[in-house]
C-alpha cells in the first residue's frame, strides 16, 4: 500500500503543473473575455495539450490518449487546485458522448461529439414518462418511420435542462408489435422545432430545471437513430467505462463534509459554537466514518481499475452510498441552521459567503432529488441484492423485465 | 498510489483463513464457545506455528516484523470465522514491551511470546469505561495493588501488561505474590475475560510505558475495527446464504424486497468501510500525524457497523436467529466485544472530534 505516485506519474503531475501555469487564468485581452468564452478556449488548448477529452479520438475534437485512470486523477487533482475548468460536464459530454462511441455511426460521431465536448451544442435526455419511471421499459412515446423521417408523438417528464437544450437524445417506443424492451430505439432530435413543446415544472427548491416535454409529430431524420431499430434499450445501458472517476465523486462528499464543520463551527447554540455541542460533535464525526469510507473505498476502486482488475459489488454502491452521505449530511445541516433553516433558498434570503444558509437549505432539498433522479435508492438497493449479492429478482419486476 | 493489498497480503490472508477454515470449522468454535475451558491451547500453538505470536515483533526477537496492517489483516480473518483464542490480547501485550520495555525486557519477553511459551495480556480497564491511558489510577511503584476488570484471558494469561496512573504500563508474571485471577463470565465466550486482582504484587516497570500506551490503544483499536469488519462481512454472506435458501409463502425469503433492501443496505455499509480500516492500519505506520485520529475513527465505525449487521442477521434468519443453536450469536456477542472493548464508539468519536481540534 503506497499512497503517493510513482516518479512517473510525478512527472506526468508537473507535466500538468507546467501546462496549467502557462495557460490558466488566461492573460491580457483573452482575460477579459466572459466566463463561458475563456472557459471553452481553455478547453480547446487543454485538449490541445492533451489533458482534456482523453479517451475521444482526435478526429472527433479529443486528444486520443491511452486510457489512464491514475492520470486522470491526477489531472483532475491539478485542474481543480488551479481552479482550471475540467471537462465539461453536463449530460451530453457525460452520457452521450460515451454512447455514441461505442454504439454511433461515423457521421454522428463526426458531428455531433466535438460540439457537445466543447459545450457548444446542449443536450438533454427524455427517458422517463409520466407512466414509465423506474420501470422504463414500458415507455410509450412513440416514433413511426415516415419516409425519410421519424415522426414522433408522446410525453416525457422531468427532463432536466430541456428549456436549454438544443438537442434531446431519447427513447421511443418504434416496433408496436415487439415486446416490452425489443421494441425500444435510441433517436437524436433537434429541440428546435415546433412539433415540440418545453413545459417547466417547478421543484421543491422553487427553481424549475426539469421540464414536461411534449411531441406532437415531431420529427428527426431516419438516421439519426444511435444503433440498429429496437436496439434502444441496450444503447441505454452503454456507460462510461473509460476513465471512470470514483476519487471525484468522494471529493466531492469530503467538500460538502467539510462545509458542514464550518457550519457547525460558525453556528451558535446556548450562546457557545454548535460544534461543542456533544452531540453534534458525535453527529459529526459518525458521519465522517462515511465519509472517509467512501474516500477510502474510491482510493480501492481507482487501484484496482488501474490493474484492470474487477473492484467487485462495491463499484455498484457507489450511487446509494453518495446519495446516503448527501442526506445524512443536508439533515445535520439543517439542524444546525435552526430557524435560519425557515426561509426559501432563493438570492432574497440569508448572506451570501463560502456556503450561504441559503445554499444549505437548498442543499437539503437536492438531497432528496438525488435519492430519485437517475434510478431511485429502492431501485439501487434492488440492484445491489440481485446483481451484487445474488438474490434472486422481484418477481413482479421481472415477470415484466 | 496504490491503495491495495500486495500479493504476500493476500497470501498472508489467505493462510489465516484456510487455517481457520481446516483448523476451526464452526463446529469447534460452536465446542469452545460452549465449553468451559476458554481457552483451547492446541489451536493456539497452531497460530503460533504460523508465525502469528508477535507477527508484528522485529525477527531480532522471533517476529516476523510485519506492519500493524499485516496484523490486522490477520485480525480481519479470525473475526471472519470467530476464531476463539487470544491473538488480540497477546498482540498487544508484545507490541507495549517492544515499545515501552528496555533492551532487557524485550530479549528477555518477546522471543516467549513470539514462539508461545508465554501467553500474553494486557489489564487495561480500571471498570466504569476507564480504557485510556490518561485514566489509568492504579498507582505505580515497585509493588502494585488494585484490581484491573475486562482482561482478556486473564484465568490463562501467563505476564500481565497492567496500565498504571499516568499512563504507565508495568509487567506482572502469573503466580506473583498477592495476584489473584478470576473468570468474570464476558458475553464474548471466543474471548474470555477475567479480572486481575493485584496486592502489594510485585512488577516490573516498563521504561517507556507513558510515551507508548497510547501507541499500544490506537494499536488495538485497528485490529478490533478489522475484527469487526471480518465478522459483519461473514455475517451479510452468511444472512445472504440463508435468504437463497430459506423459503416462505412458496418462495425463496430473498426474493422478499423488505428483505433484499435490508441485506443491501447492510451490503452497503459494510463494503465501502472495508478502506477505514486498512487507510487506518497504514497510517499507523506511515502517516504519524493521522495516525491517533485514524485509528478512533476506524474503531467507532466498524465496531458500530459490526454491532447493526450482527442485530440485522439475527432478524434475517428469523426464529431460529435468537437461538442460543445459532451461529450468528456467537459473532453477535463478539461484536459486542468489540465495540465495548478499549472504549464504546461514543468515547472515541469524541476523541476524535478533540483531535481534530473542534
Ligand atoms: C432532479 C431530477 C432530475 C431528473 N432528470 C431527468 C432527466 O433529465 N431525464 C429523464 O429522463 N428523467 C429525469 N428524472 C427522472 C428520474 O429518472 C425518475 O424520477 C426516476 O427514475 C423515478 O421514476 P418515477 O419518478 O416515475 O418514480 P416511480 O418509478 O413511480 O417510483 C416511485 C416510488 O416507487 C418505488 N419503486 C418503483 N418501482 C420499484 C421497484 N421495482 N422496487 C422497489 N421500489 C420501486 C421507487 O423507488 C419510488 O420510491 C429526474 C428526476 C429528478 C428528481
Amino acid at each position: 500500500m503506497d499512497l503517493s505516485y510513482s516518479a512517473e506519474y510525478e512527472k506526468f503531475r508537473g507535466e500538468v503543473k507546467a501546462f496549467l501555469a502557462g495557460s490558466w487564468p488566461l492573460r491580457g485581452d483573452e482575460a477579459k473575455l466572459p466566463g463561458e468564452k475563456r472557459a471553452a478556449l481553455f478547453r480547446e488548448r487543454a485538449i490541445a495539450a492533451g489533458f482534456l477529452a482523453r479517451s475521444i479520438p482526435k478526429r472527433y475534437g479529443g486528444s486520443e490518449q491511452a486510457a489512464d485512470v491514475l492520470k486522470a486523477q491526477i489531472i483532475r487533482d491539478e485542474f481543480a487546485r488551479a481552479r482550471a475548468p475540467g471537462e465539461m460536464a453536463g449530460i451530453g459530454p457525460s452520457m452521450l458522448v460515451p454512447t455514441l462511441l461505442e454504439k454511433g455511426s461515423e457521421w454522428q460521431k463526426e458531428r455531433f461529439i466535438a460540439p457537445t465536448i466543447r459545450g457548444e451544442i446542449v443536450w438533454c435526455q427524455g427517458y422517463s414518462e409520466p407512466g414509465s419511471g423506474s420501470d422504463l421499459a414500458s415507455l410509450q412515446t412513440k416514433a413511426e418511420l415516415r419516409g425519410d423521417e421519424w415522426v414522433i408523438n408522446g410525453q416525457k417528464i422531468w427532463t432536466s435542462g430541456a428549456h436549454r437544450a438544443d438537442y434531446m437524445f431519447c427513447l421511443c417506443r418504434t416496433e408496436p408489435a415487439a415486446q416490452k424492451h425489443g421494441g425500444i430505439s435510441y433517436l437524436l432530435l433537434s429541440m428546435k422545432q415546433p412539433g415540440i413543446e418545453v413545459r417547466p415544472l417547478r421543484q421543491m427548491t422553487g427553481a424549475a430545471d426539469f421540464n414536461e416535454v411534449f411531441f406532437t409529430d415531431a420529427r428527426t431524420p431516419k438516421d439519426w437513430i444511435v444503433g440498429k431499430r429496437g436496439e434502444g434499450w441496450l444503447v441505454s445501458r452503454t456507460t462510461l467505462k473509460h476513465e471512470r472517476n470514483m476519487i471525484g465523486d468522494a471529493a466531492n462528499a469530503l467538500a460538502t463534509f467539510q462545509s458542514l464543520v464550518s457550519l457547525a463551527q460558525r453556528t451558535t447554540r446556548a450562546g457557545k459554537p454548535a460544534i461543542q455541542d456533544p452531540a453534534i460533535r458525535q453527529r459529526l464525526v459518525q458521519l465522517e466514518g462515511y465519509v472517509r469510507s467512501h474516500q477510502y473505498s474510491g482510493y480501492r476502486q481507482l487501484t484496482k481499475a488501474a490493474k484492470s482488475q474487477d473492484p467487485g459489488r462495491v463499484q455498484l454502491m457507489n450511487k446509494l452510498t453518495s446519495t446516503n452521505i448527501g442526506n445524512e449530511i443536508a439533515k445535520l445541516a439543517l439542524d444546525l441552521l435552526g430557524d435560519d433553516g425557515l426561509y426559501e433558498p432563493g438570492e432574497r434570503t440569508l448572506g451570501a459567503g463560502p456556503r450561504s444558509n441559503a445554499q444549505w437549505v437548498g442543499q437539503f432539498m437536492w438531497s432528496l432529488g438525488s435519492a430519485v433522479a437517475g434510478g431511485t435508492a429502492n431501485i439501487q438497493r434492488n440492484v445491489i441484492g440481485e446483481r451484487g449479492l445474488g438474490l434472486p429478482r422481484d418477481a413482479a419486476a421481472s415477470a415484466k423485465g | 498510489m496504490n491503495f491495495d493489498l500486495s500479493e504476500e497480503q493476500e497470501l498472508l490472508q489467505e493462510t489465516v483463513r484456510q487455517f481457520a477454515a481446516n483448523e476451526c470449522p464452526p463446529t469447534r468454535v460452536r465446542a469452545i464457545f460452549d465449553g468451559d475451558a476458554g481457552h483451547e491451547p492446541e489451536l493456539w500453538k497452531g497460530l503460533v506455528e504460523l508465525g502469528l505470536g508477535a507477527i508484528a515483533v522485529p525477527d531480532e526477537f522471533g517476529g516476523a516484523g510485519l506492519e500493524l496492517l499485516d496484523q490486522a489483516l490477520v485480525a480481519e480473518a479470525l473475526g471472519g470465522a470467530a476464531l476463539p483464542g487470544p491473538f488480540l490480547a497477546h498482540s498487544l501485550a508484545g507490541l507495549a514491551i517492544l515499545w515501552a520495555g528496555s533492551d532487557l525486557q524485550k530479549k528477555t519477553w518477546l522471543p516467549r511470546l513470539a514462539a508461545g511459551e508465554r501467553l500474553g495480556t494486557v489489564a487495561f480497564d480500571d471498570g466504569g469505561e476507564r480504557w485510556q491511558p490518561s485514566d489509568w489510577s492504579l498507582p505505580a511503584g515497585p509493588t502494585l495493588s488494585g484490581v484491573k476488570s475486562a482482561v482478556p484471558f486473564a484465568e490463562h494469561a501467563d505476564l500481565f501488561v497492567v496500565g498504571t496512573a499516568g499512563g504507565g504500563l508495568a509487567l506482572v508474571e502469573r503466580g506473583a505474590r498477592g495476584a489473584v485471577t478470576r473468570d468474570l463470565h464476558g458475553v464474548d465466550r471466543t474471548r474470555r475475560l477475567g479480572e486481575l486482582a493485584l496486592e502489594n504484587t510485585p512488577c516490573e516497570s516498563l521504561p517507556n510505558g507513558v510515551a507508548a500506551s497510547a501507541r499500544v490503544r490506537d494499536a488495538g483499536l485497528v485490529l478490533l475495527a478489522a475484527d469487526a469488519f471480518g465478522g459483519a462481512q461473514h455475517l451479510l454472506e452468511a444472512s445472504v446464504e440463508y435468504a437463497k435458501t430459506r423459503q416462505q409463502f412458496g418462495v425463496t425469503i430473498g426474493s422478499f424486497q423488505g428483505l433484499k433492501h435490508q441485506l443491501a443496505n447492510l451490503a452497503v455499509e459494510i463494503e465501502p468501510a472495508r478502506g477505514l480500516y486498512w487507510y487506518a492500519a497504514h497510517a499507523f505506520d506511515h502517516v504519524p500525524e493521522e495516525s491517533e485520529r485514524s485509528a478512533a475513527l476506524a474503531k467507532a465505525h466498524l465496531t458500530q457497523v459490526y454491532m447493526q449487521t450482527a442485530r440485522d442477521a439475527v432478524e434475517a434468519h428469523g426464529g431460529i436467529g435468537f437461538t442460543w443453536e445459532c451461529d450468528v450469536q456467537i459473532y453477535f456477542k463478539r461484536a459486542m466485544f468489540d465495540r465495548a472493548f478499549l472504549g464504546t464508539p461514543a468515547v472515541h468519536r469524541e476523541r476524535a472530534a478533540a483531535l481534530a481540534g473542534w
